[in-house]
């Protein structure tokens, strides 16, 4: 993917840019929000990481003008801000996601990921398929390998975020933030322990298992076949 | 000297006081002359209407009796002690009887129906003596002139009295105004001033000073209370200002030198990639940590700053309870820790359901890590219900509880009991809950469960439709 880093911490740019490269990114740099505004305006990226707080221009106002121009490239706000306001601000201003800083460059990277692939065809599909595993949207039905697999709502609602974007590294903030639309830290293992009932009831017995831990990331749904 | 004197000129006292005065005096002299001048009136209409009475009672006696009988009339009546003035003339201008001494020959052929001012002498013993009259003169067949009139001395001595008590009530007001300024300045300008030294004192540092408060009730000593509750309030929270910066200096300068320490460590000696590793994932870890101290501590600053979030709206706290209740379930059962939920009916409030989530995640984490008894199953309860104006939620646990003296203090921040000092948490969790309620101009209430702690929150309940979105 290209993926524009809009970030006047020279430090922080150059780790992210290599950390992206290593993961098999394109990354760009601006150093201020004019050169960003101008980069960002010509088109051809497939996410924008834009900080809040630059120089010669706020990160918002690029994020505004982007979106009135009807440039619809998803973009990932980053700010020391990390408060509820500041993010309803954020994703007002037309951001797709919010990250605090400080942040783990896995959380980035899941995220612009999941962003950039946000907007391939079949977001609207009613049927979620990763190997054998087969959710319907529109009975909330769940069947592996034909067998229905029952699950609690929220469980549903889990196991739905994880295949929309299978193969894809999923956090714990993430899950937090998209299932349950909590923004704040539940200072325990809540979330593994609820991935851990998901595949208690999707794997076991499995001959294959699709949800895999990621280590020091989160979770992903994967075909193991592909 | 120019200076000391503007000094005076421009203090509050001198110009209260030169308005009193002014004002005053514009009030004694509209109101003496007011009354001078009725007086005045009144008498002269007196007069007037004494005159003409007597007019018409010697024209009575002349239509008696002739002129004969005239004659006799006005001299006894100004041969009468105390008498007015009274005088007959002939048709060349002579006196023929009465008690006028001298008199301008014009004023007789002044034929006027009404009386008027003359000047005219009378006899005073042996001298002649000017004074002013009010005077009507009265026509006869013959030439004859009859005239009467009264002495308006009376009246000017009136007003002469007006006049002194004018003075002396001008006299009085200097004096009053002199009193005044005293007491301004004596009084109530030395309070003003005290106030204004003490302030000195406390902008100096010296915030445990006070206004004196005189216990006399008025608007200095109610301004003086008002003032020392802020200064009271300002104390507090600049001792917990202190105690937070205290605290974060401990807490968060502890891990920092353990992680510089281990980094240290890990760098000395042989070099070893599997020493190396450990010592960064140790280091991620307490990093995380001290990160997630810090968004605790900056939520807390935030919410208490007050200001309304973006997302306030009409949440269901039902809805949130169990919504909370559900999420922390199966990190409950894993405990082995049974979560019960009653929380069935909606109960509208105003706020953000972030927060409150947050809040009662806190209290359910709480619980799970502390709330709990060997040989014992652990019970955590869940309830929302409506008390009069107020939407409560409980979060309540069958452990060791907190023992009533110590309830207030673990509301403070960092504060962990000794028996939970071995277990993760930065001590900031009901700190946090309690600045949320604050937020929501809620109360946090620690009570005993019988047995274990029970944490009621207490909502102010609203009315209405509830947003979806909250």
């Amino acid at each position: 993917m290209r993926i524009l880093i809009i970030e006047d911490d020279r430090e922080a740019a150059q780790y992210l840019l290599k950390a992206l490269r290593e993961a098999g990114h394109v990354p760009d740099h601006a150093a201020d929000g004019d050169d960003g505004w101008h980069m960002a305006s010509g088109g051809g990226y497939d996410v924008l990481v834009v900080d809040r707080m630059l120089p010669k221009r706020d990160g918002l106002s690029i994020v505004e003008a982007l979106r009135a121009d009807h440039d619809e490239t998803p973009v990932l706000i980053l700010s020391a801000l990390g408060q509820v306001d500041d993010r309803v601000k954020g994703l007002r201003a037309g951001g797709d996601d919010y990250l605090a800083k400080p942040y783990a460059f896995t959380e980035l990277l899941a995220r612009v990921e999941a962003l950039g692939r946000r907007r391939r065809p079949g977001e609207a599909e009613t049927t979620l398929r990763v190997g054998d595993l087969v959710l319907d949207r529109l009975s909330h039905s769940v069947t592996r390998a034909g067998q229905d697999v029952p699950l609690q709502p929220r469980e549903f609602r889990l196991l739905e975020y994880l295949m929309k974007h299978a193969g894809q590294v999923v956090t714990r903030t993430m899950l937090l933030e998209n299932v349950w639309d909590y923004h704040f830290d539940p200072q325990t293992n809540v979330i593994d322990v609820h991935m851990s009932r998901l595949r208690a009831k999707v794997d076991k017995g499995q001959e294959r298992s699709l949800l895999h831990t990621v280590r020091g990331a989160g979770y992903m749904i994967r075909d193991p076949a592909r | 000297m120019v200076s000391a004197l503007g000094r005076f000129l421009r203090t509050t006292a001198f110009r209260l006081t030169l308005v009193y005065l002014v004002v005053f005096s514009i009030v004694t002299v509209f109101l003496i002359g007011y009354v001078t001048r009725t007086t005045n009136e009144l008498l002269t209409r007196q007069l007037r209407e004494a005159i003409d009475q007597e007019v018409a009672e010697l024209d009575e006696q002349y239509q008696a009796g002739g002129l004969r009988r005239l004659l006799t009339a006005i001299d006894q009546k100004s041969r009468a002690p105390g008498a007015g003035l009274y005088l007959l003339a002939d048709f060349s201008g002579n006196p023929v009887v009465g008690n006028i001494a001298d008199i301008p020959p014009a004023i007789l052929d002044d034929a006027a129906e009404t009386a008027h001012p003359i000047r005219y002498a009378r006899f005073d013993g042996d001298r002649k003596q000017n004074h002013v009259a009010l005077v009507r003169v009265l026509q006869f067949d013959g030439g004859f002139r009859a005239l009467v009139g009264r002495d308006i001395g009376e009246r000017d001595r009136f007003r002469d009295l007006f006049g002194r008590s004018f003075r002396v009530v001008m006299g009085v007001m200097v004096v009053l105004a002199l009193v005044t300024w005293w007491f301004v300045s004596r009084r109530v300008l030395r309070r003003i001033d005290q106030v204004t030294a003490t302030s000195a004192r406390i902008v100096a540092g010296d915030l445990t000073d006070r206004l004196p408060v005189t216990g006399s009730g008025d608007e200095f000593d109610r301004l003086a209370l008002a003032v020392n509750d802020m200064l009271g309030r300002i104390d507090d929270l600049m001792k917990g200002l202190k105690e937070v910066s205290d605290n974060i200096a401990h807490d968060l300068k502890t891990p920092l030198t353990r992680m510089r320490n281990r980094v240290d460590e890990a760098l000395g000696g042989e070099p070893d990639p599997a020493r190396y590793r450990s010592a960064l994932e140790a280091t991620i870890e307490e990093s995380d940590a001290l990160i997630r101290t810090f968004n605790a501590l900056l939520m807390i600053a935030r919410v208490e700053s007050g200001g309304q979030p973006a997302e306030t709206a009409t949440v269901d706290l039902a809805g949130i309870a169990r919504e909370v209740a559900e999420f922390y379930e199966p990190v409950a059962e894993e405990d082995g820790v049974r979560i019960e939920v009653d929380a069935e009916l909606a109960a509208p409030v105003l706020g953000s359901r972030e927060l409150i989530a947050q809040a009662l995640g806190n209290l359910i984490d709480n619980a799970l890590k502390y709330g709990r008894v060997e040989g014992r199953a652990a019970v955590i309860r869940v309830a929302v219900a409506r008390d009069g104006a107020s939407a409560v939620a409980t979060v309540a646990d069958n452990g060791t509880g907190v023992a009533e003296g110590e309830r207030e203090r673990v509301l403070s921040r960092f504060v962990r009991l000794e028996a939970s000092r071995s277990k993760p948490g930065s001590g900031l969790g009901l700190s946090l809950v309690a600045a949320v309620m604050r937020h929501h101009r809620g109360s946090m209430v620690l009570g005993d469960a019988g047995p274990g702690l029970k944490v009621d929150l207490h909502f102010p309940a609203v009315e209405g439709p509830i947003s979806n979105k909250g």
